[in-house]
Parts: C-alpha cells; sequence; structure tokens
C-alpha cells in the first residue's frame, strides 16, 4: 500500500512524502512507518498511545474514524492512507488505542 | 520574512470567493510548491465552509472534502501550500481561533478581509513553529505576479 504525508509531516519522515509498505492493516501499516522514522511516532501518537488530535487518516479517500474496523481495518497492496492534519480546533480522537504502533 | 507568491489569476480568484459568499466566511486550500523563502502557489481549489451555517465567523474544511483536495493537488504534482479564508466585516488579521484551528505548520494561511460585500485587503501569515503547543503566525510578504505587495497587507 502506499502512505502518503503532506509537507507538515515530511521533517519527520526523512523529508519523504510518499511510502509503499507491504501491510495488513492501518495499524500495522502505521507501526511500520512509525518503526523506520521513529520521530514521526510523537507526531501521529500521544503518550497515552491514541492517534493524535490534530491529524486525521483516510483510507482511499475515507476517514478511518467512519470505518467499522477503524484502524484494524485490513488493506490491500492498491490501498492508499493519507495522514493529514485537521483544519479544525476541537478534532474528535480515535476511538481505539495504538498499543501496536505506540 | 518568508514570501508568499501568488499568480494573478489566483489572487483575484480569491477575491471572488470571498465576495460571493459575504456576508459568510468563504474557505479553500492553495495548492503549490514550496519556493525560495516559501510558496509558489500555481491553484486556488475552493471548499464548502463547514461551519457556515451554525457560526458565521467561522470556517472548516470537512474532513472528507480535505482529502479529496489533498488527492487533487498530489494528482496535480502539487502541495497544499495552505489555506485561505475571509473575515467579513473584519480586518485581515488572524484570531485566536485561526490559530487554534491550523495545524499545518509550515504551510500559508491567507485572510482576506471583505466589506460591505468587497474585498479589501489580503494579508499571508506562515504557521510556524514545529510543535502544536508552540506553533504561531508570522506576517509574510505576498507576492502577486511580478509584484511586491508587502509586507504587510495589500489593498485589494
Amino acid at each position: 500500500m502506499m502512505i502518503f504525508l503532506p509537507s507538515p509531516l515530511r521533517p519527520y519522515a526523512g523529508g519523504q512524502g510518499a511510502f509503499e509498505l507491504d501491510a495488513d492493516t492501518i495499524a500495522d501499516a502505521l507501526g511500520q512507518l512509525t518503526q523506520i522514522h521513529r520521530d514521526l511516532r510523537s507526531r501521529l501518537f500521544q503518550e497515552d498511545g491514541q492517534f493524535s488530535a490534530f491529524v486525521n487518516l483516510y483510507l482511499n479517500g475515507e476517514d478511518v474514524r467512519r470505518l467499522p474496523g477503524k484502524e484494524a481495518t485490513a488493506v490491500k497492496s492498491t490501498d492508499t492512507l493519507s495522514i493529514l492534519p485537521t483544519t479544525d480546533e476541537a478534532p474528535q480522537p480515535l476511538a481505539t488505542g495504538h498499543e501496536s504502533a505506540h | 520574512m518568508t514570501v508568499l507568491r501568488l499568480p494573478a489569476a489566483v489572487y483575484q480568484a480569491l477575491r471572488a470567493h470571498a465576495e460571493e459568499t459575504y456576508p459568510a466566511e468563504c474557505c479553500g486550500a492553495l495548492f503549490g510548491l514550496p519556493a525560495a523563502e516559501g510558496w509558489q502557489v500555481h491553484a486556488a481549489v475552493r471548499a464548502a465552509n463547514a461551519c457556515a451555517a451554525l457560526a458565521p465567523n467561522r470556517y472548516e474544511i470537512a474532513p472528507a472534502e480535505l482529502a479529496g483536495l489533498a488527492r487533487d493537488a498530489r494528482r496535480r504534482g502539487l502541495e497544499i501550500a495552505g489555506f485561505y479564508h475571509s473575515h467579513p466585516g473584519r480586518p485581515a488579521q488572524w484570531s485566536a481561533t485561526d490559530l487554534a484551528e491550523a495545524h499545518w505548520i509550515g504551510c500559508s494561511y491567507v485572510i482576506l478581509s471583505v466589506e460591505r460585500g468587497k474585498a479589501v485587503t489580503m494579508q499571508a501569515f506562515l504557521l510556524a513553529g514545529t510543535l502544536e503547543e508552540e506553533k504561531h503566525f508570522e506576517t509574510q510578504a505576498l507576492l502577486v505576479e511580478d509584484f511586491s505587495i508587502g509586507p504587510g497587507a495589500s489593498r485589494v
């Protein structure tokens, strides 16, 4: 699958904006990405393992918070995951934790 | 001081959008590429103001639309360089709410002041800093085509 990062997050990912990963789920992909780019971890996750309230995930354009499986959603090699900062003041954090990726 | 470079067509498009939505706030995204000391904007894309009905003095781009904008920019070989919105009846100065709602660090935020239906002032601000806790706006010089309007406000 492909993961895309916008300019605000690239300084924490070696300056790269696109990554191709072989992952089973969204959480797996995030875990792999933050394992490679550890500086990115603190940008994506809070200390308690929750996903940051200031960024949102989109799987093929769909808000991951609205997917039944949320980050446990299985992914295919053709899927794209975008990680984008929000544009509002009080974003809602994801309901599930991210222990595996934290 | 950093620079935001706008093609004249984009500059006029922002004005038109702000005037069309008056007295509500308009909003949208700026597509561009990094340039010396800032961003070179290539296009502006309108977005629906998800807050328009609830709070006339705020703007928000719905998450699904934001994802679509990012995808659109990528397909064009561009990036989201920043966002714009209008301040109907208020100065083209960022507010505490504007700062609280800004999370695209390193990107530009353009604000247009609209008075009696006419866009009168445009300013650009860079969201600077590295962490949410220390982010802040810095005034940018606004360059429209080959002439400079800045630093500070530009009369439109």
